[in-house]
């Protein structure tokens, strides 16, 4: 791939990206956040279509109008959420579009049997009758990779697919990975963690608003420069610190009784027995990989998701919610990770979105205030600095940063005392992801109590004042102060 | 569970039928039965129509119109023979179908509404062209009056027709890429659409035979009553979609059959004519039985699914 | 498409329809532009304009009410029963006996989670038989209780009641749907429901709410059907209401997928589908044309504001 530009309306995507790929080469992406990576594969797929720029595969021009002329060529991509029949079975998945046919109809029992062939040859043990929604989310990639190859891929994109997998099966996929690689299939792999980009890739392409910085073999990059390069810091620059929350240390003195106490909650095979406690003023910060249990805890708190097991004290005073409802009531406020399913009402203006929370107090007889809701919405537009063109513009047009600002103020407008915040910076422009850091900091400056998920160890090392980590559901680690490091916080969510 | 969730219909209706053979003498003879079959075949015809749709996710509200047009296309054209007439008949319907298909996939607007103008303009359509008259099919087009009132040996025409388009739905969705791609799309569109499936051409396949079969109903009901009517099949989207339900097919789609479909049609069938043998049930109780009845099959299977 | 650029702003396509509508039959149906006859537009209009302000919310929610016909015809088998014994007695009985139905359908619907579309396609079948039965086992009952056939066929100087009456519920809808709290709930729960959920939205008292509503509203449309004609009649009152309102609802602009109402639009989509009908009559135009045409707007409606939704 040669120049490939892509523009959405005014913005750029991607600006004259080269990229290239040789035969039998785990070749890795990456990226921030909002680097290009997700467009780039896009476009590689079949998904989008470039504006600029020429593609070729094994020396001939090709250009791919859907995934499925993608497909064709051999290029094929493994989502991270899997883009595959739930309610079919493996063998259907694995066969969709090409079944073996006899008298024109479908013949099952080949069909089977050639998928179980193709599993095992894959090392793979997989019940081609089973349905797909029936195995887990590992088992699951398998799947969609053993598709990709039997419809005879060259090329294979592997989008984050170890975001939800547990160790054993990361080392089974990078065992597959392995031998694709032997046979000559050339990979393409995304993801965030290093430890495997180091493990399995060789080369390294980094991207960064949406330019190309630079490939480079992985053999002989230190960490720290592959930090540098996706960050566009020197070295010098990262060990002063990146986010909003730079030069911030001590948080208000511990109180002896915790604003909010979380004793050994425990929900199914998710959750089983985590603990934390948030003082006033305290930013609590809560690491772990996906599917640690680092959000359920945190909606076992806010009682969105229900809990089995555990005790829950707010104030010194038990406090036990079945409804988000009810927590909102005792002054807890909760961000979820998932801005758009979860956060917005895409077609209600910023005014309505921003009060949506408040809105019993604004009202009397069910009768909402203008005013009040007016001088509300003015205050905190103002405050947070949301770039709107007025308050009536509806919220699914402003840029995710400002979205973001307006659910935290959906919040602040309640005067809450603690905030549970999920990935709060997740998606956002470094502007406003700033901006955010530094409010949070002041509102805990203020007495508020804050507990934030992230999965930017940076965010997390610079702006908690403690650090809990977790694993399989469990607590494995609290650190505080200086103890408080990336290496520390890695540590303790990685090893067994 | 998912044997109860598969096979309750199943159950119940085996359970109707026992209830029936306890109780009434008169619903065990070969007379019987096959009335409730041949009443019910026309519905049948549909409601498999309405599985295919229903299975790729979507919904067609334009059935009972659709089954008017064909009637009265096929009346109109019976003096010129029964095959045309029956052919005519069921390929009105059919494009129409298609036009429903092409609507919701190529304007891309939702099938609810697309089907529900369909349900209006055919019905229109149906009134205006026999300004609002019934009629009824002369003795020149004896194919026709025999698909609706013949035998086939003991068996009447519309019992066969009923099995053997069963049989090959059954067929299709299993068999077919056709219906594998059916139950694919309903799944997930997304996800078919990107595993490179033409994912159109399958939402247009299953509204266009869910007119032919809607059409197949309507001469077969103009063929029975000798007439076509343009007020026949009022309310019936509403039927054809209960029977559905009931066997099992899940209106969120890619899951259920055409077997569980006939067995919701059986069902349906056999408690109205149980309601008909005791004779002291009125027919308004029979309304609020049936509708009750709907209500806790959902109920069930909202349940049983959440379990899963 | 450059057609599309042409064409006026979705929010205003359809009130656009409306006025070229009423204009083209000022001017070429003899007796269209007169008082009498635009009275009569209103009144016929005034029932399905209260179903289709309970279908707004409904569809608001992202639910839809097949049920309305039905408890049309709930309502009015029971006004006319309990007619002897007081016409407060009646109309209470009446409205109370609606609510049931709605509630029923938005519990069904916010607790168990089954499809909107089934639930009340259940209570659509069963309520109509209920009616019959309620009417004595499908019994014509009639009425003749001054104070009951008022509400059909009176007048207030030239307004007649029902028209009074639909005025009323779109202004306490429009007021609903602006100004009070259920209303923002009701937009943020067909929004996004999961996020109206964690903002601490009682999303399944909402969606009981509007269910209640539409029944309510349907309940008095039955009644007032139940007054003009002086009798209720189980079996016609109220039947294929769903898809006039439906129709009403959609042509005004109001999504399916829920999370915007108009309930400006739904009294446009209502007008329009009424002066069709209306005007097809006049001109002595076949019924079944005007159905033809219906569906039509309809289609083209949706079509022009479905580019808005992402």
């Amino acid at each position: 791939m040669e120049g490939i530009t892509k523009r959405f309306g005014a913005a750029t995507a991607l600006n004259r990206v080269d990229f290239a790929l040789a035969r039998g080469e785990v070749h890795a992406l990456v990226g921030e956040n909002g680097a290009g990576k997700s467009t780039l594969v896009k476009i590689m797929t079949g998904a989008y279509h470039r504006d600029e720029g020429i593609m070729s595969l094994d020396g001939n021009l090709v250009d791919f109008a859907t995934p499925a002329e993608a497909q064709a060529a051999g290029v094929c991509a493994v989502h991270q959420e899997i883009h595959l029949l739930r309610l079919r079975t493996v063998a259907e998945n694995i066969f969709l579009g090409r079944e073996p046919r006899r008298w024109r109809l479908v013949d099952w029992p080949r069909m089977n049997a050639e998928t179980r062939a193709l599993l095992t040859g894959l090392g793979l043990d997989i019940d081609p009758q089973a349905t797909l929604g029936s195995l887990n989310t590992a088992r699951q990639q398998m799947v969609a990779i053993a598709r990709g190859l039997s419809i005879g891929a060259k090329v294979l994109v592997l989008d984050e697919p170890t975001s939800s997998l547990s160790e054993r099966e990361v080392t089974i996929l990078h065992e597959l990975i392995g031998r694709l690689k032997d046979q000559g299939t050339s990979i393409v792999y995304i993801s965030h963690r290093f430890d495997e980009l180091y493990a399995v890739c060789d080369r390294v392409t980094v991207l960064r608003d949406g330019a190309l910085v630079a490939t480079r073999p992985i053999d002989g990059l230190e960490r720290i420069d592959l930090v540098c390069l996706m960050l566009g810091k020197s070295r010098e620059a990262l060990r002063e610190g990146v986010t909003g929350f730079a030069g911030h240390r001590s948080h208000a003195a511990v109180a002896s009784v915790p604003l909010m106490r979380a004793e050994s909650l425990a929900h199914g095979t998710r959750l089983r027995g985590v603990s934390v406690d948030v003082h006033r003023g305290e930013i609590v910060g809560l690491a772990g990989l996906l599917g640690s249990g680092r959000t359920e805890m945190a909606r076992a708190i806010f009682g969105a998701t229900p809990r089995d097991d555990g005790a829950m004290q707010l104030d010194g005073a038990p406090f036990d919610p079945t409804t988000p409802h009810d927590a909102i009531a005792a002054g807890i406020g909760f961000v979820s990770e998932d801005r758009a399913a979860e956060g917005i009402i895409p077609d209600l203006s910023v005014r309505e979105n921003l009060t949506l929370a408040a809105l019993p107090l604004l009202a009397r007889y069910g009768i909402v205030s203008r005013t009040r809701q007016t001088e509300i919405v003015t205050r905190f537009m103002e405050r947070m600095g949301i770039k709107a063109s007025s308050a009536e513009q509806r919220i699914r047009e402003l840029s995710g940063g400002n979205q973001q600002k307006v659910l935290l103020a959906r919040w602040l407008a309640m005067e809450p005392k603690l905030l549970i915040l999920d990935e709060p910076t997740r998606g956002i422009d470094i502007g406003a992801k700033g901006e955010i850091q530094r409010l949070l900091n002041e509102l805990a400056d203020d007495g508020l109590g804050v507990l934030m998920i992230s999965s930017e160890l940076e965010e997390l090392v610079e702006g908690s004042s403690r650090v809990v980590v977790l694993r399989d559901g469990r607590n494995v680690a609290e650190l505080r102060g200086e103890a408080i490091s990336e290496q520390a916080i890695i540590h303790a969510m990685a090893d067994s | 569970m998912k044997w109860l969730r598969r096979s309750g219909a199943l159950v119940a209706l085996v359970v109707a039928c026992i209830v029936g053979v306890a109780r009434y003498e008169a619903f065990l003879t070969i007379e019987n039965l096959s009335n409730v079959l041949r009443q019910n075949s026309m519905l049948g015809f549909v409601a498999l129509g309405m599985t295919f749709v229903i299975l790729s996710g979507g919904i067609d509200l334009s059935v009972g119109a659709l089954l008017a047009v064909a009637g009265v296309v096929a009346a109109m054209l019976a003096p010129h023979g029964a095959v045309l007439a029956i052919v005519g008949g069921i390929g009105a319907a059919t494009a129409l179908g298609v036009v429903n298909g092409l609507l919701i996939t190529k304007a891309r607007i939702q099938p609810f509404i697309v089907t529900l103008a369909m349900l209006i303009a055919a019905r229109g359509a149906a009134l205006a062209a026999t300004a609002e008259q019934s009629i009824s099919v002369p003795s020149e087009a004896a194919g026709l009056t025999w698909i609706g009132r013949g035998s086939i040996g003991p068996v009447p025409v519309p019992i066969v027709l009923l099995f053997v388009a069963y049989l090959g739905g059954a067929i299709v969705l299993r068999y077919t890429r056709f219906g594998r791609y059916v139950y694919a799309v309903g799944d997930s569109e997304d996800a078919a659409r990107l595993m490179g499936l033409r994912v159109d051409r399958v939402v247009i396949g299953t509204y266009a035979l869910s007119g032919l079969l809607a059409g197949l109903a309507g001469v077969v009901l103009a063929g029975r009553l000798g007439a076509g009517q343009p007020v026949a099949g009022v309310g019936w989207e509403l039927d054809a979609i209960a029977a559905v339900v009931v066997g099992g097919t899940l209106l969120t789609g890619g899951q259920g059959g055409a077997g569980a479909t006939l067995i919701g049609v059986l069902l349906l069938g056999v408690i109205f004519n149980l309601f008909n043998l005791e004779g002291t049930i009125s027919p308004w109780w029979q309304w609020v039985l049936r509708g009750g009845f709907l209500l806790g099959v959902v109920i069930v299977q909202s349940r049983l699914q959440r379990d899963n | 498409m450059n057609w599309r650029r042409l064409a006026p702003a979705p929010e205003y396509a359809a009130l656009v329809v409306l006025i070229v509508l009423v204009a083209m039959n000022a001017l070429f149906t003899p007796n269209f532009a007169t008082a009498s006859n635009l009275w009569n537009v209103l009144l016929q209009l005034s029932t399905v304009m209260l179903c289709a302000v309970g279908m707004t919310f409904v569809i608001a929610t992202g639910g839809v009410d097949l049920s309305v016909g039905s408890t049309m015809a709930v309502a009015g088998a029971i006004a006319a029963v309990l007619v002897p014994r007081g016409a407060s007695v009646a109309l209470g009985a009446a409205l109370i006996g609606a609510t049931v139905v709605g509630l029923l359908n938005g519990a069904l619907i916010a607790w168990l989670r089954v499809q909107p579309i089934v639930v009340t396609l259940a209570t659509l079948i069963a309520g109509r038989g209920l009616a019959q039965i309620i009417s004595n086992d499908g019994e014509l009952v009639s009425v003749d209780q001054l104070f009951f056939l008022a509400l059909g066929r009176g007048h207030v100087g030239p307004v007649p009641i029902p028209v009074i009456v639909a005025l009323v519920a779109v202004a306490a809808a429009v007021f609903v749907l602006r100004a009070t709290t259920t209303g923002r709930y009701v937009l943020a729960v067909g929004g996004n429901a999961s996020a109206a959920r964690l903002a601490g939205v009682p999303v399944r008292k909402t969606i009981v709410t509007v269910y209640a509503a539409s029944a309510m509203l349907s309940a008095v449309a039955g009644l007032i059907v139940a007054a003009r004609l002086g009798a209720s009649d189980a079996a016609k009152i109220g039947q294929n209401m769903e898809l006039d309102a439906i129709a009403a609802v959609v042509v005004g602009g109001t999504a399916l997928a829920g999370g915007r109402a108009t309930i400006g639009g739904t009294v446009v989509g209502a007008l329009i589908m009424q002066v069709i009908a209306t005007s097809f009559n006049m001109l002595l135009v076949p019924y079944s044309w005007s159905l033809a045409l219906k569906a039509a707007i309809i289609l083209v409606a949706v079509y022009l504001q479905r580019g808005k939704r992402a």
